[in-house]
């Protein structure tokens, strides 16, 4: 199945984050948030101008501009999807 | 994507760690750190143990500067807690673990070598806050391992075994709710025990051996899964509120709402009480003046010192009720929101939305505006939040707008009374600051600033009721900084600038105003000031109100008092006699854009490190506020 980037995920889609393709100082920060390879990710809402979003990973809830978002790659659950 | 620091190494390498000297020889306990990831709830534990001030919030990354306290509330007045900043984890890319590491392995200078540790994780996302726990545990100290918010676990269905945990852990586990002050007793119970033996012996069964994220993660991972760790339900309250409060309609309207209610309580309910206070003092410094003999004395009491310090107190009333607003906002969680909010406006005018909050307490007082960059982790992002802080329009700048208006401005009514002339012209005044700031922040994003901007990336904490307990330390804390900072800044040029408007002294008298080395100041700048329709005695005001901006109404209130002429009038009827319509508005522009503010500028050298920062605003503003000033005279002179 293909990877899709986290900006594209719908509103209330679901995923597991496969890369995170990001400046390692970034990475390093969004991994402590949860964002590493192998976890379960929702994406909860829009803020109302529709970015930033919100995703939820691991209990927590993240807002991220959608131009971090998309070098985030997750696979979508079919379900979901 | 190691997080592996050199610190680190050695530690490892010296494993097992030896806690002091032999036995028999055991040093008393002195120190005690406390650690924990962002929104661990790690500082309303702290005021908990030691009854002590500390920002107390939900948004991530306020506590940047570690504090310390005793230990008293728990009756451990001998042992010193050091607060280190809230951090997810020991790799050193950030300033805050980087102190968190330099704490804990004795490096910092100044502060001793921590004796044992407290490392507190919120319950309620253990698999996450886990990972903090296997650098923390290699560092080699003993430490206690507290699950906060236990009560907001129970109540969302989360199940922890703490004994399997400490098993796995080797350290001690305990489950508590700082919040609701409860399992706290097991802290003292853990200081007694660190204090008295070395370590029981518990020693970590395995940690992982690189410790970067992914294999913390896994480690962490898996110590839940064997200890059978129940994640609790999604808070359906914070789920609830946030679907209306990041509503796409009604999330931005209120959003809207909360910034005007904060905007006209902080007026409404803040002038009365800075009035209140003002005829106080006022009435108290008389009455002590009185008691002394009217000599030089009471002048440089009265004049020189009580002046300056009255000038600054009045503005406690709106200072504290905006940091109630703030810290109500702050604590629930809704900042967090806001900033999220926010971030696409700001983003425009190339900020971060986290600079939203210290821009909106900008409109009270630039000064803790200045201090509340510090939750903008991006260095010039914080920077540029600082430079153009200043423009937001100042609680500062009401006394002179007030004065001009009202004597200058008809008081007409347009649109069947809704709005005033008066209204209009201090409302664009508002909007001329807010401008400016938007222009500069502009500016210094696409030159001096440029920067790969930053990420956004903001954790949102549940919503949480303040307690009554944060609030008031919060208050209590910011009043006495307040006071205390910008008291000794204002008060030393204020005296300054007194001892100048007396000076030379002549057979023993104070010269007049005129006469003295600020009155020859003041025809000596006169000149320059001209082209903008000021006389010299607004010149003398805009000099005194360099150091606060509020001064030039005492000042000028002094001058035409002072002045034969107009002894005998208002200083409104004073001004309408001696100023063009066109100097009077130039004079509010000015206004609007001079950095005639001595503590902001104190603020911003404290803040940056470096007296370039302010030295450079200082110019900019001043520049942009003179010609601004000028062509608004010579536009009015000639339209009117």
């Amino acid at each position: 199945m293909e990877l899709t980037a986290l900006s594209d995920a719908k509103v209330g889609s679901a995923g597991v984050v496969e890369t995170v393709d990001l400046p390692e100082n970034v990475s390093h920060y969004l991994a402590h948030l949860g964002f590493l390879p192998g976890t379960a990710v929702e994406v909860l809402r829009r803020a109302p101008a529709g970015d930033p979003r919100v995703y939820r990973i691991d209990g927590v809830e993240v807002g991220l501009r959608n131009e971090t978002a998309k070098h985030i790659f997750l696979r979508l659950n079919e379900a979901a999807a | 994507m190691s997080c592996h620091t050199p610190v680190l190494d050695v530690v490892a390498e010296v494993e097992p760690p030896v806690l002091p000297a032999a036995p028999g020889a055991i040093k008393p306990m002195r120190t005690v750190a406390l650690i924990g990831p962002p929104n661990s709830g790690k500082s309303t534990l702290f005021n908990r143990l030691t009854g002590l001030r500390q920002k107390v919030a939900n948004y991530p990354g306020v506590t940047v500067e570690h504090h310390s306290g005793k230990m008293k509330a728990i009756g451990r007045g001998d042992l010193t807690l050091i607060d280190l900043p809230g951090i997810y984890s020991l790799a050193t890319y950030s300033e805050d673990a980087r102190v968190a590491v330099e704490v804990l392995t004795g490096k910092m200078r100044g502060v001793p070598k921590p004796d044992c540790v407290l490392l507190v994780l919120d319950a309620t996302h253990l698999n996450r806050q886990l990972m903090l726990a296997a650098p923390v545990f290699s560092i080699g100290l003993p430490t206690l391992v507290l699950l906060n918010m236990s009560d907001e676990l129970t109540a969302r269905g989360g199940e922890i075994d703490t004994l399997a945990l400490a098993k796995e852990l080797g350290h001690p586990v305990a489950l508590i709710s700082a919040s609701e002050n409860t399992g706290l007793d097991v802290i003292p119970e853990f200081l007694l025990r660190a204090g008295s033996r070395p370590e029981d012996g518990l020693r970590p069964v395995q940690l992982p051996v690189l410790q970067s994220a992914a294999s913390c993660r896994t480690w962490a991972t898996q110590v839940t899964a064997r200890t059978k760790y129940q994640t609790p339900a999604a808070s359906t309250w914070t789920r609830r509120l946030d679907s209306v409060l990041l509503h796409r309609i009604f999330g931005p309207l209120i959003f809207l709402a909360v910034v005007i209610a904060v905007f006209q309580v902080v007026f409404l309910a803040g002038q009365p009480l800075s009035d209140w206070l003002t005829s106080i003092l006022t009435k108290g410094g008389a009455s002590v003046a009185s008691l002394l003999p009217n000599n030089w004395l009471r002048l440089m009491l009265l004049d020189g010192v009580w002046n300056g310090v009255q000038a600054v107190l009045v503005f406690l009333p709106q200072i504290l009720l905006l940091f109630l607003f703030i810290g109500i906002l702050e604590d629930s969680g809704y900042l967090a929101r806001a900033a999220l909010i926010a971030d696409r406006v700001m983003r425009a005018i190339g900020l971060n939305g986290k600079a939203f909050i210290p821009l909106l307490s900008a409109y009270a007082c630039a000064v803790p505006a200045i201090m509340a960059t510090r939750t903008i982790e991006n260095k010039r992002e914080r920077f540029a939040t600082i430079m153009v802080a200043p423009f937001m329009t100042c609680s500062a700048r009401l006394p002179i707008y007030t004065l001009i208006i009202a004597a200058f401005i008809p008081n007409r009514l347009f649109l069947g009374g809704i709005i005033g002339m008066r209204a209009m012209v201090m409302l664009s005044l508002y909007a001329l600051g807010f401008l400016a700031a938007l222009v500069t922040a502009r500016l210094l994003n696409s030159s001096v600033m440029k920067a790969t901007p930053a990420p956004f990336i903001l954790e949102l904490p549940q919503y949480r009721w303040p307690t009554l307990q944060g609030l008031t330390l919060r208050l209590y804390d910011r009043g006495k900084l307040f006071v205390k900072k910008a008291g000794t800044i204002i008060l030393a040029c204020t005296f300054a600038v007194w001892v100048l408007s007396v000076l030379p002294i002549h057979s023993g008298q104070a010269s007049a105003l005129t006469t003295s080395l600020i009155g020859h100041l003041g025809h000596w700048m006169e000149p320059v000031i001209r082209p903008l329709g000021f006389n010299w005695k607004i010149g003398i005001g805009l000099l005194s109100s360099i150091v606060a901006r509020e001064v030039i109404v005492g000042t000028l209130g002094t001058l035409y008092g002072v002045d034969p002429a107009t002894h005998s009038l208002g200083l409104q009827a004073a001004l309408r006699g001696d100023m063009t319509l066109g100097g009077a508005i130039a004079l509010v522009v000015f206004f609007a854009f001079a950095m005639q503010c001595t503590s902001t500028l104190a603020v911003v050298r404290r803040e940056t490190n470096s007296w370039k920062y302010p030295a450079a605003q200082f110019a900019y503003m001043t520049v942009v506020a003179y010609v601004a000033a000028l062509v608004t005279n010579q536009v009015i002179t000639r339209l009117f």
